[in-house]
């Protein structure tokens, strides 16, 4: 099996078309992998395991990071990607969860991911489930006021089970100083992470708060935004 | 109408571990025996009707069957977008329960009104569209559908009919016959429509399923060459799938319901039905014209 960062690279070039998000598909990679190489608990040939923590990409543009990491790690082939945008294939410029092994929800417009991700939560813990929630949204999503609807939300549910990472790569039109300073705000366990400290990193991603949801701000910097 | 979703509601979750519901504020204190029995099956998200389909569909997506609710303008047309991709792009089953239709809220101005909702979800391929007549009609069609792993809209409203009907999903039922002309009346247009007919030899056909929409059964109970559908929001939901169950007949046709214009005045739902156009004289109106130049080109052949 292909099972590296730059085997996930060479997946991604085989996929062509999508350059108006590279700077998406680019600050994702680095926290994509630490999730689907150390901290996601899956398996590739049960994508719907009820054994699986639930990776939701509310970012949706710019997936081909995501697509080439679901390669590598066995959930489709990797010959898919040559045919990335393409009629005769099922990967698109957005992720469609009916077409692609291992894509929990169909997203592209900005601001679902977090509200689906609460009703994933609350779904989970009503199954008594011990499985966790990880969703991953943008600085520029974050203009979205249902994004804002559900952090109030997931807080005042005390949903432990949920966390949230945001990539701050500062396309939002609109400056906002501290995109995560709302959350804490809002009563979640807000913490920066920075893909320079992997350690960090993964202590972000992998620990919970006992009481709050957590969020996990990783600021990658204006890359060719 | 309203008054039965508890006692359906707490019926079923008592029989159906999968049932979640979830609410934006709205109906919380008479839902309150679903949260006290239920308290994992249930959440109110407060004023925030977008997460709270985001919230139905991701409960979706765990097996659950979520059951939404609200007043039926804040249900449908705030979180459309959330109705359109988290429920029929993804395909996922779910329940949203309106109160509200038309201007069931006489008095409190259009951000309250809905007349558009069926026509507006009309266009969601994928969602489904039920009507109720009566309060037993939707308990009788919530049943039959909530579990049909189809996204599916119950319009409750407080006009009813004086009589339930033996409704199923899906389909059109006859409540009288006649040679002359079909009215298809859908949910609690019904007793206006038998009202405003009563003399008259014309079939009258009950529709409380919008979508899908039984063209067999307008197929097979279609009588004469005139069809008039009677609509308790604005007119038209019905007539795409009227003029493709005939596309080979040449049909007099014509779609009755409220007139397309914004109130700004306030009153009883009766007073505002009438400043729209939509009462038993306006249908007897409709039906007689309709009726007389059916009558006129008969005798013109």
């Amino acid at each position: 099996m292909s099972d590296s960062l730059d085997h996930v690279r060479a997946f991604m070039a085989r996929a062509s078309g999508d350059e108006k998000h590279d700077a998406s598909v680019r600050s994702t990679l680095e926290v994509l992998w630490m999730l689907y190489d150390r901290v996601l608990r899956y398996d590739p040939a049960d994508p719907h395991s009820p054994a699986r923590d639930r990776f939701l990409l509310s970012k949706g543009h710019g997936p081909v990071g995501l697509y080439a990491i679901l390669a590598a790690k066995g959930f489709f082939a990797p010959d898919a990607l040559s045919d990335f945008a393409h009629q005769r294939g099922f990967l698109g410029h957005h992720p469609d969860r009916l077409l692609v092994p291992g894509i929990e929800i169909s997203t592209g417009s900005l601001g679902h991911g977090l509200p689906l991700a609460v009703g994933t939560a609350l779904g989970l813990r009503a199954k008594g489930s011990d499985r966790r929630v990880f969703v991953l949204i943008g600085d520029g999503e974050s203009n979205e006021g249902s994004v804002w609807e559900a952090v109030i939300l997931a807080a005042n549910l005390g949903l432990t089970n949920l966390t949230c990472i945001l990539i701050n790569n500062h396309s939002s039109s609109i400056q906002v100083r501290d995109p995560v300073a709302p959350f804490a705000a809002f009563g979640w366990d807000a913490v920066h992470a920075a893909t320079s400290n992997q350690d960090a990193l993964y202590a972000a991603l992998s620990t919970q708060h006992p009481q709050r949801p957590r969020a996990v701000m990783v600021d990658v910097g204006a890359r060719g935004a | 109408m309203r008054d039965q979703i508890t006692p359906t509601l707490s019926d079923l979750f008592a029989a159906d571990e999968r049932l979640a519901l979830v609410l934006a504020d709205i109906s919380r204190s008479q839902l309150d025996p679903i949260f006290q029995r239920y308290p994992l099956r249930a959440v109110n998200v407060g004023i925030m009707e977008q997460t709270m389909i985001g919230v139905a569909a991701g409960l979706a997506l765990e097996g659950f069957i979520p059951v939404a609710h609200s007043i039926a303008a804040f249900l449908v047309e705030r979180p459309f977008e959330q109705l359109k991709i988290d429920f029929c792009y993804q395909q996922l089953g779910g329940n949203f329960i309106g109160v509200g239709g038309s201007h069931d809220y006489s008095m409190s101005g259009m951000t309250h009104h809905t007349p558009g909702d069926i026509l507006a979800l009309r266009s969601l391929p994928g969602m489904q569209i039920v009507v109720p007549g009566t309060a037993a009609e939707f308990d009788l069609l919530f049943r039959a559908a909530y579990a049909n792993n189809s996204p599916t809209y119950y319009r409750l409203s407080v006009r009813t009919n004086q009589a339930s009907r033996p409704v199923r999903f899906g389909e059109l039922i006859q409540v009288r016959a006649g040679k002359e002309a079909t009215i298809v009346a859908v949910g609690p247009m019904l007793d206006q429509v038998l009202a405003a007919t009563a003399d008259l030899d014309v079939a009258i056909l009950y529709c409380t399923t919008v979508a899908p929409f039984d063209r067999a059964g307008l197929r097979a109970l279609m009588s004469g060459d005139t069809l008039i559908t009677v609509e308790p929001g604005y007119a038209g939901a019905l007539l795409h799938d009227v003029m493709e169950t005939f596309p080979d007949r040449s049909l007099r046709v014509r779609a009755l319901g409220l007139e397309q214009r914004i109130l700004h005045q306030y009153g009883t739902v009766e007073q505002l039905d009438a400043a729209l156009g939509l009462s038993e004289t306006t249908i007897r109106q409709a039906v007689e014209s309709q009726h007389l130049a059916a009558a006129s080109t008969a005798e013109r052949l």
